[in-house]
């Protein structure tokens, strides 16, 4: 995955990140998932699926323990993707 | 935030969701007169949250068993069996629901929670993956995080979605363990397990099904999905509890691979928790030999989902996909359901409120579980009250 994918990974996801959330949270790589964005459990799972989908991977869940902000979440994306 | 803080947090959370001390969660149950009826508060209420579906709570061939069992080998079995030893009682269930199922083997535990902890823990680990239905209840997730495999969701009951999942593994669905339910705790609708079977053998995996809400419910003699899909051959790890139809507290787990034994020496929910006492085994095989000559109870049970179902149907509730014993009003905001719920209650009929995230699709759910004790005339009512509070709440 060369640095433009993972920029487009990053903007990908802050779109579908700002569908869940309400308009005026502001969405940045530090972006804590759980704590700033409010993204629930059930959202969040949700949200794999589609990930899995959009990038034809395989994301188990239990990866999610170290994923604590938006950016945490691209690096294990980028990982999944370069494996 | 320190470690009590996101204590504090959640608690804000669950009075924001319940406000007024409304004790919709565990809510205080001071007598209970029958399979049917309890005290709340003041209130003599009927019972349509409590997942006793074959209405054997005070069946006299269970509460005789129990009194016995009490007498003749004491409160409890005060260890592990592994450490503990096995009573007369535990060996004896496992070979009788090896034998209701036909298969080889058959373990006891503690709980049905456990049943499904130790059964999926045991079977999958690291370097392996576990597939599992987006609805699956708590104990599945809680063992598949537990065995440390890969877990990957697939959309509940859709099976392209779980097909694409499975195709994206590659090779490793050869160690790759699929879980389904007979029957889904939250919507009461059933597993598509003709295509998961296809599924299962075409990309060469294993397959568990959980009968938890289905045993006692759906087949000629109660054994769940797989006997009213008549796939039970195809099933390869079988799991249940008694904590519903057979109304006692415990979880088994039934196969025909011979590894199923070797849980015993390496499944932590089976090894190091007390095995359960003699009074609740006894109780959970007299009624398993009810649920097994129950044609008459499930019948009554089917009659009394299906009218009430109808009845819900008709006055325009949103409800789950299929009928069945779990009956679930699916509202849009929590306090609709809340309302919902608290408005049932003061018709003096309980039943459970589920609010997200707990609820499918972030819905709140008024959920009712349907007894093959309750008559019609109480199914009727039910309809009725549900019927004059729609409005109400609803526009």
């Amino acid at each position: 995955m060369t640095a433009s994918d993972y920029d487009e990974t990053m903007q990908l996801l802050c779109d579908r990140l700002g569908s869940l959330v309400s308009s005026d949270t502001p969405i940045t790589p530090e972006s804590n998932l759980i704590g700033q964005l409010a993204i629930d459990s059930i959202k969040l799972l949700n949200l794999i699926m589609e990930i899995e989908d959009t990038f034809d991977i395989s994301v188990p869940i239990n990866a999610l323990a170290d994923v604590q902000t938006v950016r945490d979440l691209v690096d294990l994306i980028h990982k999944i993707k370069s494996a | 935030m320190n470690l009590l803080d996101k204590l504090d947090a959640a608690a804000a959370a669950r009075k924001a969701l319940l406000p007024n001390g409304v004790g919709a969660f565990g809510i205080p149950i001071e007598e209970v007169y029958s399979a049917t009826e309890a005290r709340i508060g003041d209130r003599r209420v009927l019972l349509l949250g409590t997942n006793n579906y074959l209405g054997l709570t005070f069946a006299p061939e269970c509460l005789e068993a129990a009194h016995e069992a009490l007498d003749e080998e004491g409160t409890g079995t005060t260890g592990s069996r592994m450490a503990n030893g096995s009573y007369f009682g535990h060996r004896a269930l496992e070979k009788e629901f090896a034998e209701f199922y036909k298969c080889d083997y058959g373990m006891v535990f503690t709980t049905g929670y456990q049943a499904n902890l130790g059964t999926i823990s045991g079977l999958a680990g690291r370097g392996d993956t576990v597939l599992i239905d987006g609805d699956s209840h708590a104990s599945i997730y809680d063992g598949c995080i537990l065995s440390g495999a890969d877990i990957i969701r697939f959309k509940h009951n859709d099976m392209a979605d779980m097909e694409k999942r499975l195709r994206r593994l590659g090779e490793r669905t050869q160690t790759t363990l699929i879980i389904a339910e007979g029957i889904y705790s939250m919507l009461g609708d059933q597993a598509p397990l003709a295509e998961i079977v296809e599924l299962k053998n075409k990309y060469d995996c294993t397959l568990l099904l959980d009968e938890a809400h289905s045993l006692g419910v759906l087949g000629e003699t109660g054994q769940g999905l797989v006997e009213k899909t008549g796939l039970l051959k195809e099933v390869d790890f079988i799991t249940g509890t008694f904590s519903k139809s057979l109304c006692s507290i415990g979880g088994y787990c039934v196969s025909n691979h011979p590894q199923l034994d070797q849980l015993r020496y390496i499944s932590h929910p089976y090894i190091f928790t007390a095995s359960p006492s003699p009074a609740t085994i006894a109780s959970a095989r007299a009624a398993l030999e009810l649920l097994r000559n129950g044609t008459e109870l499930r019948k009554q049970l089917w009659k009394n989902a299906m009218q009430l179902y109808k009845h819900l149907e008709e006055t325009g509730y949103k409800l789950g996909p299929e009928p069945g014993p779990v009956i679930a009003a699916i509202v849009d905001s929590p306090q609709q359901a809340l309302a919902l719920w608290q408005g049932l209650l003061e018709h003096n009929i309980y039943v459970n409120l589920i609010l997200p995230p707990a609820a499918p699709e972030g819905k709140s759910l008024v959920r009712c579980s349907i007894n093959a004790a309750h008559t019609t005339e109480q199914m009727d009512y039910v309809g009725r009250a549900f019927a004059k509070l729609k409005p109400q709440i609803f526009g």
